[in-house]
Formats: structure tokens, C-alpha cells, sequence
């Protein structure tokens, strides 16, 4: 009797433990800047260089690292990207849980292969977000980019545009944005709490 | 004899003047908070919309390493708002840690220039950058 009455008491232990939420980590943990309340992310709608359609949804339940570039990108974007991907790489099977979600700001050169074959020189798991000029234009405004364009005097150009990272939560929350300029192992710490949530 | 006097009557304000420095150069400096809080006052945007251009945050913000190294932001306007790397919604705030001395200019909506600069500076360790923090910090707050 003694035993069924303790058997039942870890049972109901357990199913209490896996009923409780998760505590959401307090902000002073991480080294990003952290928005609270957590808010869903605004939307993307636009196109997958993996020649699906990209919205967040399509990666919900895995930590989202969102930031906005173009391939002709000279230094911003590939010290970026590499950073990412040397996070993802330094998290190990974690990693695998980890999407690194790229949107161009520059329609007009980047399509779909343009953008699989930038990013892919990186990490081949990285998706691009590409679209028409009013489809980007949206998005930088709902997300707060800017981007402008310099025109050199050969009549090529350069974009000078948002350069922050923005942390998706497995929920779709927009938990935190990294500043340009931090090393991987900064990612890889607030990653980590982004995927124990 | 005056002149004995009037040294007599001066060691008791050179001593206190020497332990004051001897203080403010040498005892740890102490923050009740490493935030440092600035907020983002309902009707904003309209008084913006309406041609007032008066600032509601200052143009730059100090901040130092090891003591007050956390902007924190808080959206209390009806629309949201653009700092630097984010967009904060209404009700929303926004934390942002350094860990870097550094200039670092921003984009913000809330300023009527559109810009922000923040300086963030070393933690004082040696006694005359102690001092020197704590004078600035009292005129600062004397002047705020």
C-alpha cells in the first residue's frame, strides 16, 4: 500500500513538473538587448531562397536568428554571417535548432540564387528571404530596418542598412536583438537560453 | 600671530578637503542600479506630428563600464518606436547591456534630430578618474 502510495506521488510529482511552464529567463542573463514583454515578431512574407515561401511559422519551435543585408555586401554581412555560423557550428547538435534567416535589402540584385549561393558559402542551412521591392519594403518597416542606398561614381552602389540581429524564441517571440559586432561565443550564450526556454 | 591664527583656523578645512579626496579618490563607488532608465512619454509621436520638436530625451547618454552599463528604454507612447536596433511597441522595453567603451550612434524616432548617440566609458579605477566620475555625476544630477 505504502508503495502505491508513492509510486502515485512521483506520477503526479512528474506530471505537475511537466505541466509547469517555464520560467522566461530574466533579461539581465543575456548579452543581447532583450524586449520585454516578449511580443510575437512581426511578419515576414516573402520568398525562401530554398524556393519555398518564408514566413516565421514555417520555424516555429526553433530559435530564429533574423538579420537583413545583400549578397554585394563587402564587410557588414559576411563578418555576420560568418559569426552565425561559427555559433551555430560552436552549439553542436544544439545548432540543429537554430535557423539563421537572412533577408536581402537590395531586390533589385538578389534572387533566390543569388542568395542560396551568398549564403551558402557560409552554412547551407541558412535561408534567404528575397522578394519584390514593395514585399522588402514592407518588411523593413514592420521590422525597423533601414537601408540606403550610396551610388559610387561608376554608377555601381552600396547599401548602408540595419546591421542588428534579431533572437526569435521558439514561440515566435522577438526575445532579443545582438548589435553588429559581437563575437560568436556571445550567440552561442544567448542561444542557449533561448533554446532551454 | 594673526597669521598663526588664521592656519589654525585653516588645517580643520585643508584636513577635511584632504579627506574628501582622499574618499572620493579612493572608496569603491557604489550604483543602486546598473540601468540607466529613460522613457519614451505618452503623446510623442503626436506632439512630434503637431511640429513640436522638443526633446525628450537627451541627444547623448553617458554610461560607464562596471556601473551604470545598461540603457534601458521604455516605450510608454501610443505607437511604436525606433531605437537604434530595434522597434519597440507601445508598453514595451527595450535593455541593452554594453560591455565595450565605445561611441556608438543610434537611430531613434523619439529624438527630433532622428539620432542618438551613446558614450560609454571605462569603469574609474585609478583615484583622480573616481573623482573625476563622482564630480561629473553630482553636477550632472545638480543640473538634471
Amino acid at each position: 500500500m505504502r508503495t502505491v502510495s508513492l509510486l502515485l506521488g512521483a506520477i503526479m510529482a512528474v506530471a505537475v513538473a511537466a505541466e509547469t511552464p517555464r520560467l522566461t529567463p530574466p533579461d539581465d542573463l543575456f548579452k543581447a538587448g532583450t524586449l520585454s514583454p516578449v511580443m510575437p515578431a512581426p511578419k515576414l512574407v516573402l520568398d525562401g531562397s530554398d524556393g519555398k515561401p518564408l514566413t516565421l511559422e514555417r520555424f516555429h519551435g526553433k530559435v530564429v536568428a533574423v538579420a537583413f543585408g545583400f549578397s554585394n555586401c563587402g564587410e557588414v554581412c559576411p563578418i555576420t554571417l560568418a559569426t552565425l555560423a561559427g555559433a551555430r557550428k560552436k552549439l553542436g547538435p544544439e545548432g540543429a535548432d537554430v535557423q539563421v534567416v537572412y533577408v536581402t535589402v537590395d531586390p533589385e540584385r538578389d534572387d533566390a540564387n543569388q542568395m542560396k549561393k551568398f549564403l551558402g558559402s557560409f552554412d547551407s542551412t541558412f535561408v534567404g528571404g528575397v522578394g519584390t521591392r514593395a514585399q522588402i519594403d514592407a518588411a523593413e518597416k514592420s521590422w525597423g530596418i533601414s537601408s540606403v542606398r550610396n551610388t559610387n561614381a561608376d554608377g555601381s552602389y552600396t547599401i548602408g542598412h540595419s546591421s542588428s540581429i534579431y533572437l526569435i524564441n521558439r514561440k515566435g517571440g522577438l526575445r532579443a536583438v545582438m548589435p553588429y559586432g559581437h563575437p560568436a561565443d556571445d550567440f552561442v550564450h544567448d542561444l542557449k537560453i533561448l533554446l532551454s526556454e | 600671530m594673526n597669521k598663526r591664527r588664521a592656519w589654525i583656523i585653516a588645517w580643520p578645512f585643508i584636513g577635511c578637503a584632504i579627506a574628501a579626496l582622499a574618499w572620493a579618490g579612493f572608496a569603491p563607488i557604489k550604483v543602486p542600479s546598473h540601468d540607466e532608465l529613460f522613457e519614451i512619454p505618452k503623446g510623442t509621436y503626436a506632439r512630434r506630428m503637431q511640429g513640436d520638436k522638443v526633446e525628450i530625451l537627451p541627444s547623448q547618454i553617458r554610461l560607464t563600464l562596471g556601473l551604470n552599463d545598461v540603457l534601458l528604454l521604455r516605450n510608454l507612447d501610443e505607437v511604436p518606436q525606433v531605437f537604434g536596433p530595434t522597434i519597440m511597441m507601445p508598453g514595451q522595453s527595450f535593455r541593452l547591456p554594453f560591455e565595450q567603451a565605445a561611441r556608438y550612434n543610434f537611430a531613434c524616432t523619439a529624438h527630433a534630430s532622428g539620432q542618438m548617440t551613446i558614450v560609454v566609458e571605462d569603469e574609474p579605477v585609478m583615484p583622480w578618474s573616481k573623482i573625476h566620475w563622482r564630480v561629473r555625476e553630482w553636477w550632472e544630477n545638480r543640473t538634471r
